[in-house]
């Protein structure tokens, strides 16, 4: 049976298209999944798009983690049962719910970054990161200005001795990020949060490389072996 | 009808880009001896009747539920 991954569009949601699209590519089928609505459909996987959800008011993320939807993802996100890529936004929606640790700020250079970037996978045990091996460069998309990632030292060190740290900035630091970061996953590895757009390099015609869609077969990969989703 | 303050202020090991372009403006505008600039936010929250220690308990829970991320941010709460 064919994986079904949800895609989520908030007010505001800009890349749930894109996203969508690289799903398909994968070889699943890609869910449309509507913010208003506390339903998940069933689906066996969720993204969080890129975009500016609400307008990015208050803060990033901060008042999509309060959508209906978000009341029945959170749960089966905590549990380690629903396997979420939060993409950008996504990212700071993730954390915004302390599904992951840390936060997204204002890029150190104050201004929007848009440009193709190197990152280095790090963790590819996660549900999001399989089909890539350790160390691996892959080129993508990175188009953010709230990118920086914060967390205070207790929380960073615990985060690289756990491994959760998925892929680093390669070459100079674009937005201020500690430690290069770039993505995280939680302790369960169903939860993965990445600031550049892996959706965004998945053909040839419009993207860099090709080599984001290892994310979305990363997760076919994961389902397909039986999700040992509660590790 | 009274009026509630929340003041939202990045926590002081949080870099505040924001703030920092705020200083260099201030030197370059003549403004002499300013050290440093934080940027914060502050939210005017109506409440209901008299402001009393329970309409304070709400709003700080507001505060940490939805105003602040307490993550990077920290917050104080009084009467106006």
């Amino acid at each position: 049976m064919t994986a079904r991954v949800g895609v989520v569009t908030f007010p505001g949601s800009l890349d749930d298209k894109d996203a969508a699209r690289a799903v398909s590519l994968a070889g699943a089928e890609p869910v449309p999944l509507w913010h208003d609505d506390a339903d998940l459909k069933g689906v066996d996987a969720v993204v969080l798009p890129g975009g500016f959800s609400y307008g990015d008011y208050l803060r990033c993320g901060a008042i999509a983690r309060f959508a209906p939807l978000m009341s029945e993802l959170v749960p089966a996100a905590r549990s380690g049962a629903l396997p979420v890529l939060g993409i950008c936004n996504g990212f700071q929606i993730l954390c915004e719910s302390h599904l992951l640790p840390g936060a997204l700020t204002r890029n150190s250079s104050l201004r929007f970054v848009n440009r193709d970037q190197v990152l280095r996978m790090e963790n590819t045990r996660t549900a999001w990161t399989n089909d890539y091996e350790e160390g691996q460069e892959i080129l993508v998309v990175l188009k953010s200005g709230e990118g920086s990632y914060v967390a205070d030292e207790a929380t960073l060190d615990r985060l690289e001795s756990q491994g959760r740290v998925i892929a680093r900035y390669v070459g100079a630091n674009p937005n201020g990020s500690r430690r290069d970061i770039a993505g995280v996953t939680n302790e369960h590895g169903n939860v993965v949060g990445l600031m550049p757009h892996p959706e965004h390099a998945v053909e040839a015609l419009t993207g860099p490389s090709t080599e984001g869609l290892g994310f979305f077969t990363s997760i076919l990969s994961h389902l397909a072996a039986g999700a040992p989703a509660h590790a | 009808m009274a009026r509630v303050v929340v003041d939202v202020m990045l926590k002081p090991e949080i870099l505040d880009p924001q703030g920092q372009a705020i200083a260099g403006a201030c030197s370059r505008l003549g403004f002499e001896g300013i050290e440093q600039v934080r940027q914060g936010k502050r939210f005017e929250v109506e409440v209901e009747g008299e402001v009393d220690e329970a309409k304070l308990a709400d709003v700080r829970r507001l505060a940490e539920t939805l105003l602040a991320n307490t993550v990077i941010e920290d917050f104080e709460v009084r009467p106006a």
